[in-house]
């Protein structure tokens, strides 16, 4: 590389680089690449099973949306440098928060679910909070909140119900119209119109004869689209998505420029903490229970999904997009290998593996962005 | 002699029981490269972190433009127009030149109700600035991480210099280099300089203060032993004036003069 002598556009050091091999380096290529594998591999040996029509469809959209909820918060969170291990347990919580308020103390649904994301995100805060004022390493400090929260997720209903799962929130959620913005599905008419059409699956006897199986898409999926499309706007769009990656980059440097590096900090780890929360609420109107052991281990399955997306551990660098398409890779495997009929228990076989070779790919791609030998 | 832009008067500076600074005055005029000089310990990084408004002066008075200023933090002092290339360059290896260039001071562009980082205007602005300093990047989009050490430099100095600063302070912006980075960088101080710009260039290199110094400050032990104009001094007695005296004639005798 040049030291400022030379006077022609070109510098003879710098080789030239093919177009393929710039478009190639980007965080999202492990995702692109492991998205495409999956999606061949069980388009080859469970194509007929049913995973690709449109209830098998749903079935690994659904659950790949959970994922990429979480996912986006652990993402940016990741990238401004921090982690959140109390993300599963803040799904446990969260849940039986908004039980509690709507079914033990009978407040009205809509009023439960804004005072627990209020009080969600304040703990998210104070988890940030706590890893600024401090300097400790954001690992410690969540990984307190992932006991203590579970720990009041399990000591709370048995305080108050003399049981662990409290439900009756469906009935309390009837025509609240909050709990359908979490609930509730999109696009209902458009799917009774395919059904009538015959292009996807309706039911074909019993009280609901002429109705499609999969009767709308349910907000979750819309959650996670647009917490996704939201979360890849402010990070590469915006002047607080460059503010992210600077606090994780060097947080030293970044507050050299001027960059308010606490407060990106803990933004992002109430940002985390809401996403836990709509994944919760989400899950809570769907079964219209809430149980403490809700959530459990979804704070690494959050991490590993991020990881597969191209993001580095120690911050910085990343992309949402690549996230979501980690959380895919992870939605699609678990529900494909129960598709293909393999026995469930290879899918941590799987993810063991996808995320040894994801991390691997992840260093190579950063070594060739950034030079380093 | 013009007003000094910066008059720094009797500063001190105490962390706890520990005298960092002890009455250190300096005059830092427009279009002149004033150097720093100081062993490690000195006081050098504290005293222009009082400067750059990282920290409050325990006792003494800073003028800028002639009016007694008090720097909150950091940002007042940027927004005054002093910026500082630190030590640690405030670069982030990871992101691009032109996203590095802008941290802290993204241009923005309004679309609907909502700012949206401009990045058009910044990788535009990168690349010109780059250009003026005499480096050709391969995009605005490479990464920083491939740059080399005197490159690194040179982007930091073309920011402080693009965002309007008056005063530039360079935090040993020549320690880590090889002889030719040392050099370029030297010459964009004198680009730097010959713009107008007061220049602050810490160092504990006599040679390399000597190449593009208009005034020498040696601190020792958190006092100053006073401020010497160029050619009214010579590297040599830079150098024992830097070390205390004594303790470096001795050394010299067994180096053979090589120090």
């Amino acid at each position: 590389m040049s030291d400022g002598n030379v006077t022609s556009g070109v510098d003879e050091r710098i080789k030239e680089q093919s177009r393929l091999r710039t478009a190639l380096i980007r965080p999202e290529l492990g995702g692109i690449c492991g998205t495409i594998i999956v999606f061949a591999l069980f388009l080859l040996f469970a194509g007929d099973s049913g995973m690709f029509n449109s209830q098998g469809v749903l079935n690994w959209s659904t659950v790949s949306a959970q994922f990429m909820i979480i996912a986006v918060g652990a993402c940016l969170l990741m990238i401004a440098g921090e982690f959140d291990l109390s993300v599963g347990s803040m799904i446990g919580f969260a849940g039986m928060m908004i039980a509690i308020f709507s079914v033990t103390l009978g407040w009205p649904v809509w009023q439960a679910i804004i005072v627990t994301f209020i009080l969600s995100v304040a703990i998210g805060g104070l988890n940030g909070f706590i890893v600024v004022r401090t300097g400790l390493p954001s690992f410690i400090v969540t990984l307190a909140f992932l006991f203590i929260l579970r720990g009041f997720t399990i000591f709370l209903p048995q305080l108050i119900e003399r049981k662990t799962i409290i439900g009756g929130i469906r009935d309390a959620a009837e025509g609240d119209w909050l709990a359908v913005v979490f609930g509730g599905k999109v696009l209902t008419g458009l799917f009774s119109w395919l059904g009538e059409a015959g292009m996807i699956a309706t039911f074909e006897r019993g009280t609901k004869k002429g109705m499609p199986v999969v009767d709308g898409i349910p907000m979750l999926i819309v959650w996670a689209i647009v917490l996704v499309i939201f979360g890849h706007i402010l990070l590469t769009r915006t002047q607080f998505g460059n503010w992210v990656f600077a606090s994780g980059g060097d947080a030293e440097s970044a507050r050299n420029s001027g960059v308010p590096v606490n407060r990106v900090k803990i933004l992002m780890f109430m940002f985390t903490a809401f996403c836990a929360c709509v994944f919760a609420t989400c899950q809570v109107m769907e079964f219209g229970s809430a149980g403490a052991d809700r959530g459990l281990l979804k704070e690494f399955e959050a991490i590993i999904a991020v990881v597969i997306g191209g993001a580095l551990l120690t911050g910085g660098y990343g992309s949402v997009i690549g996230a979501a398409l980690g959380a895919l890779i992870f939605g699609v495997v678990q529900q494909g290998l129960f598709f293909a009929g393999v026995e469930s228990s290879l899918f941590r076989v799987f993810l063991g593996l996808i995320l040894l070779a994801a991390v691997i790919l992840n260093t190579y791609i950063r070594r060739m962005i950034t030079g380093e030998r | 002699m013009s007003e000094p832009i910066i008059q720094m008067k009797n500063i001190e500076k105490h962390f706890g029981s520990v005298i960092a600074l002890a009455g250190v005055s300096v005059d830092v005029h427009a279009g002149e490269c004033h150097c720093l000089l100081g062993d490690n310990g000195a006081g050098k990084s504290t005293f222009i972190k009082t400067m750059s408004g990282v920290h409050k002066p325990t006792a003494g008075e800073i003028y800028f433009e002639g009016q007694p200023m008090h720097f909150e933090d950091p940002r007042d002092a940027i927004s005054a127009g002093i910026a500082t290339v630190h030590q640690h360059l405030a670069m982030i290896p990871l992101m691009s030149v032109s996203r590095n260039f802008f941290m802290g001071n993204e241009p923005l562009k309004k679309i609907g109700p909502v700012n949206f980082f401009d990045h058009e205007k910044a990788n535009q602005i990168t690349m010109e600035e780059m250009r003026k300093m005499g480096i050709n990047l391969r995009g605005p989009d490479q990464a920083v991480g491939t740059l080399s050490g005197g490159e690194r430099q040179t982007v930091a100095i073309a920011r402080a210099v693009h965002f309007g600063a008056k005063v530039l302070i360079l935090d040993e912006p020549t320690s880590a280099l090889g002889v030719r980075q040392t050099a370029n960088v030297l010459a964009t101080i004198d680009k730097v300089r010959k713009q107008g710009i007061a220049v602050v260039f810490i160092t504990h290199n006599v040679r390399h203060a000597m190449a593009v110094g208009d005034q020498f400050t040696v601190l020792n032990r958190g006092k100053t032993l006073g401020t010497a104009v160029r050619g009214d001094i010579s590297p040599e007695e830079l150098q024992d004036m830097m070390a205390g005296g004594q303790e470096l004639v001795q050394l010299e005798g067994s180096l053979g003069g090589t120090v």
